[in-house]
């Protein structure tokens, strides 16, 4: 079966190849594929055994200094364990989990607390990860590459627009074969502030405001009506971070830490990354009642 | 005419856990050395760690026979890597190498949990922790394998470290000495064996400082 590869490929290969060893490891890189007569069906019966889980809380907007990137920091791992080959993988948002082969049963772990769900894929674009975690680590990364390639050859920065475009056609290629990825690309470019979602079933929309994951409808909420065009910065990155803290509290698979980027003219800059539990405390801060509810009183004598 | 099933696995599970702790200048990586196979033990002295160059040593568990694989493509990709450019691989680069590898077996993966400690260019102390494709990120600490799920709430509990994701940014090594670390570690194997059938027999601990490498043993149950 062909599968291509052109995405990978971000340089010419110098290197003849040949048949042994040595010029396995030094070919251009591409996927091994399982020698099955039925590849569709042996994915499908790995995703098919899987309980998908969906924990994570992403969302971006545009207002009128640039683009607000918000997200939560916890990966779940969970699924129940089968006797089909499968792998443990980690998974934030619309998850692809395969799941190990050990008589086991998996609730739903916290895999880790501190996951970088925002990928900086170069000075003035973020990528938001939501999905599999290695999927958009690598292919956030891989597209990173692709629009330095595109500065040195057109001296010029690539568009938003030509970022997620490379994106999207990428993950379109691979339509079918178990990637998971719901990103948003942001960035800044000669146009003004671009915020484009991306997912892995090749859809790529155009917006304003997104939020993707198990807790965006809950971001939604808060979100939607806080939002006006003109926001400074502050109540900007104030409104983000609120959203984050409201989905985390409500949606069990969402929490950790909640980072806010900034992205303007000159970049994108990290406003913040604060704890959600301290976050609670914050916005409703326990007073100490001076009032007692019930007072114990010496009985009167008889 | 009925789909055809697949009658064998490619996979296998042989178990095992490992542990990776990172100091202030140090960096201690541990795994046991059961290998098992459902419910019978195939060997109580295998190694799970490779030292994949002088301040990189990775402790992989899972199935081993992709365990060995991946480590031979590394220390080849080491190989190369040392004849282009004269100079050991660092160990952010060699986490980024061991990603990418594992990226590129996407859609057959390397049914492989690793975790990777050594020492970066300022020599503190760093951990990796990866899932079976790829996706990673630097710790302070972390377990993979059949006994982490036990093994983490307790390391979360002694070494609880910031999130490196808060700003201000926080340092995310355990000040804890070498020493109590390394105790820790055995404290942690001790416990996990009670507690999970393929952990036990002998936990393989190898510590790296700026003095190089040193490897000690400590007995567990064997049963």
């Amino acid at each position: 079966m062909k599968l291509d590869t052109s995405g990978l490929e971000s340089f010419p290969s110098l290197i003849l190849h040949g048949n042994d060893v040595a010029g396995e490891i030094s070919a251009p890189p591409s996927f091994d594929l399982p020698n099955s007569n039925d590849f569709d069906g042996f994915l499908k019966e790995a995703i098919q055994m899987v309980k998908p889980a969906k924990g994570t809380t992403t969302l971006a907007f545009i207002f009128k200094e640039g683009v607000m990137v918000a997200a939560d920091s916890r990966a779940s791992m969970g699924g129940y364990i089968c006797e089909c080959l499968s792998t443990l993988l980690f998974g934030t948002g619309r998850v692809l989990c395969y799941l190990l082969l050990i008589k086991q049963f998996f609730f739903f772990f916290i895999a880790s607390q501190s996951v970088k769900k925002i990928i900086e894929i170069n000075p003035y674009m973020l990528g938001t990860m939501a999905g599999g975690a290695a999927d958009c680590q690598f292919w956030h990364r891989n597209l990173g590459i692709k629009c330095r390639l595109h500065e040195l050859a057109n001296k010029r920065r690539i568009s938003v627009t030509g970022a997620s475009k490379l994106l999207a056609n990428i993950l379109y290629s691979y339509r079918g074969m178990g990637l998971s990825v719901g990103t948003m690309i942001a960035g800044w470019d000669e146009t003004g502030p671009g915020l484009y979602y991306v997912d892995s079933e090749g859809g790529r929309l155009k917006g304003t405001r997104f939020s993707v994951g198990s807790g965006s409808p809950y971001a939604y909420g808060v979100l939607d009506s806080g939002y006006k065009y003109d926001m400074s910065i502050e109540e900007a990155s104030e409104l983000a971070r609120r959203a984050i803290y409201h989905a985390t509290f409500r949606d069990g698979a969402s929490g950790g830490v909640a980072s806010v980027y900034y992205v303007g003219p000159t970049g994108w800059k990290k406003l913040s990354g604060d704890d959600v539990g301290e976050l609670h405390y914050h916005y409703n801060p326990v007073t100490p009642s001076t009032t007692v509810e019930q007072e114990m009183v010496d009985a009167a004598a008889a | 005419m009925t789909k055809q099933q697949a009658n064998w696995s490619p996979y296998d599970n042989n178990g095992g856990s490992c542990v990776a702790i990172a100091g202030s200048d140090y960096c201690v990586i541990a795994a046991d050395t059961r290998m098992s196979t459902g419910y019978n033990i195939l060997t109580r002295d295998y190694s799970k760690i490779s030292h994949l160059a002088e301040k990189c040593v990775m402790a992989s568990s899972g199935f081993q026979a992709d365990v060995k694989a991946l480590q031979k493509v590394l220390s080849a990709r080491h190989l190369t890597y040392q004849h282009q450019h004269n100079k050991q691989m660092s160990c952010p680069a060699m986490a980024q190498l061991l990603s990418n590898t594992l990226y590129y077996k996407r859609f057959f993966p390397y049914y492989s949990f690793n975790v990777l400690g050594g020492l970066d260019s300022e020599g503190k102390g760093c951990v990796f922790t990866y899932d079976a494709v790829g996706s990673y990120e630097r710790v302070g600490y972390s377990s993979q394998g059949s006994g982490s799920t036990l093994i983490m709430p307790f390391l979360d509990n002694q070494l609880k470290s910031p999130s490196p994701l808060l700003l201000p940014a926080q340092d995310a090594v355990t000040p804890l000495s070498e020493t109590e670390a390394v105790d820790l570690v055995k404290t942690v194997f001790a416990s996990a064996t009670e507690r999970d059938i393929y952990t036990g027999d002998k936990v393989e601990i190898v510590i790296l400082n700026a003095s190089g490498i040193h490897r000690e043993f400590m007995d567990l149950r064997k049963d």
